[in-house]
């Protein structure tokens, strides 16, 4: 495949992500602003690829491999702590069926 | 693997992005998009493992090691007042590591004359200048919001000028790099000046204003990674980064949209400066002083009262309160007073903060109410016990043309009969601003921290 026609498919992927991502957060509670953020903090950690790749590919140049090398660092730390962190959010809102029940439970002793 | 083959597991972990953003969007399955988008993420790096050609298997897994060693310590370790700061931050570092790749790809292609295609070259200067920006823009957020610099917006004379020259001069040695003058220092030029601008450019933000700018870095890291996707010719790259860089800039108008005010206004107001038409009105509409009450008084307002709103701020959030919130809250209900909690979008440091604390202490969801439901219930309110909020309660948003915060919509808690008000200080608020409520005659003041009074008010309301 040619540069030319390479690079026309990656735009034409690249428009159709961009529709994709405001469509498939159109509707979103503001409940759920903060999480959403995180965990697409933790999705752009995808970064990590090239990161890799850049370390990975890099043969004999050691400048690109110590740069590569600190970019997966630095990419997979935004990776695991991006979906650590929105998970730990999420456990938050999971708790709220329990509470309605263990209240009822205060009034009767009362 | 081969290119082709690494390409099509690449797509099982697109599909799992997209999946994993639909469910984060859906308060019932928000958790298992977590763990959709984390297993996609696994493919992906495993995906590149399995790419032919790649070297340093050993050396790669340990700096995925290292950092993800690094993010769960890091995500496991924070309080969950503190969240908005690690976000901050986590973006920050991918950030910084879509500038990086950027740097690496300039550096192993440059030196070979008309190897630079003329696409790659804009999108290495793309996404070493968004990357750095994001990433220095970033690390001042974290450091506002951790306050080991001030929240306060820091201006000086010629601001916009400066910052105007600098992303200038940095625009010029990227026109430079794709115009063909691929020297080395170019790129140097590019990153620090481009680091430099993401300081200059936050500084000036206040603190309130934070989460709105993580946000749009958020989706400036997005863009960045998909840059680098055509550096590297990788469609995972490309899509997933865009996905961030358009779902982000979406999430960033809706935060905006909450707080009434236009992203322009947010990134160049220096919201939160003293405004010298705002305190003119103060004085003329209330004159009066501020009273302060003891954790006494305020108990027996509460324990008499019929129903009482909960106003939470950043106040409780600082304090760790949450949990005796919900003990203060219990307490007035077995005597019978209507308890429900009245929560802004945007109070405390990102909107939602103050549901995802509340949920942490167990209150019961049904007695959380939103802005346009908790309004039309202030006037049948006895007392409004504001935790720690401040800007939005402030009535200036609704009365003073002059106040930078005029328009926004806020909780009329001054619609209640009464209003007990508990603060650390009489400083004003996290952006800033005078606060006329404090000086309604209806309003009381209990200063202390928030958890300490909260404390007091428990054990004082049990003597009663």
């Amino acid at each position: 495949m040619s540069h030319g026609t390479l690079l026309v498919f990656e735009v034409t992927i690249l428009v159709l992500a961009i529709f994709l991502g405001f469509e498939v957060i159109s509707k979103v509670p503001a409940l759920l602003h903060t999480p959403l953020m995180s965990g697409t903090n933790a999705i752009h950690g995808i970064v990590i690829v090239g990161a890799m790749l850049v370390m990975g590919l890099s043969h004999k140049d050691t400048l690109t491999w110590i740069i590569g090398f600190v970019a997966v660092i630095l990419a997979s730390a935004n990776v695991v702590g991006g979906f650590v962190v929105t998970d730990r959010m999420l456990e938050m809102f999971k708790k709220r069926e329990r509470p309605v029940k263990r209240d009822s439970g205060g009034q009767e002793r009362h | 693997m081969g290119r082709n083959a690494t390409n099509l597991v690449y797509l099982v972990t697109i599909v799992t992005f997209i999946w994993a953003l639909r469910d984060l969007s859906n308060p019932a399955h928000a958790r298992r998009g977590v763990w959709i988008g984390a297993a996609g993420m696994v493919v992906a790096i495993a995906a590149t493992f399995a790419q032919s050609g790649m070297h340093d298997y050993g050396w790669i897994a340990l700096a995925i090691v290292i950092g993800g060693a690094f993010g769960a310590i890091a995500a496991r370790r924070v309080k969950m007042t503190a969240m908005p700061q690690m976000v901050a931050l986590f973006n920050g570092v991918g950030g910084g590591a879509a500038a990086l790749v950027s740097w690496a790809e300039f550096h192993r292609e440059a030196p070979l004359p008309g190897n630079l295609h003329g696409d790659i070259s804009v999108a290495i200067i793309l996404s070493a200048l968004i990357g750095a920006i994001s990433f220095a823009g970033s690390m001042v957020a974290f450091a506002k919001l951790q306050e080991l610099v001030s929240g306060r917006p820091i201006t000086y004379p010629g601001q916009q000028v400066v910052n105007a020259l600098l992303f200038a001069g940095v625009a010029a040695a990227g026109i430079a790099i794709v115009a063909g003058a691929e020297r080395q220092w170019l790129i140097w030029v590019l990153l620090g000046g481009a680091a430099v601008f993401g300081i200059l450019f936050v500084l000036p933000i206040g603190g309130a204003d934070m989460p709105v700018v993580i946000s749009l870095l958020n989706a400036f890291t997005g863009l960045a990674a998909a840059a680098t996707g055509f550096e590297l010719e990788n469609n995972v790259l490309i899509v997933s980064g865009m996905l961030v860089g358009a779902s982000g800039t979406l999430l960033t108008l809706m935060m905006g949209r909450a707080m009434n005010r236009s992203i322009a206004n947010v990134l160049f107001g220096a919201f939160g400066q003293v405004t010298p038409a705002g305190p003119a009105a103060v004085a003329g509409a209330d004159g009066g002083a501020v009273r302060s009450a003891t954790a006494e008084d305020v108990a027996v307002m509460l324990a008499y009262a019929n129903k009482v709103s909960i106003v939470p701020g950043y106040g409780m959030a600082v304090a760790q309160a949450q949990h005796d919130v919900r003990a203060l809250a219990d307490l007035l209900e077995e005597r019978g007073v209507d308890v429900s909690y009245a929560i802004h979008p945007v109070a405390g440091r990102m909107p939602g903060h103050m549901n995802v604390l509340l949920a942490e202490a167990n209150v019961p969801y049904p007695q959380l109410k939103e802005m346009d439901d908790a309004n039309p219930e202030f006037a049948r309110t006895d007392v409004a016990l504001v935790i720690g909020a401040n800007d939005v309660v402030n009535p200036d948003a609704r009365s003073n043309q002059g106040s930078p915060i005029y328009g926004m919509p806020i909780l009329n808690v001054d619609d209640s009969a009464a209003v007990v008000v508990l603060k650390r200080s009489m400083n004003p608020g996290f952006a800033g601003i005078d606060n006329p409520l404090f000086l309604n005659p209806k309003t009381v003041m209990l200063f202390g921290d928030a958890k300490e009074s909260i404390l007091k008010l428990v054990h004082d309301v049990k003597a009663l």
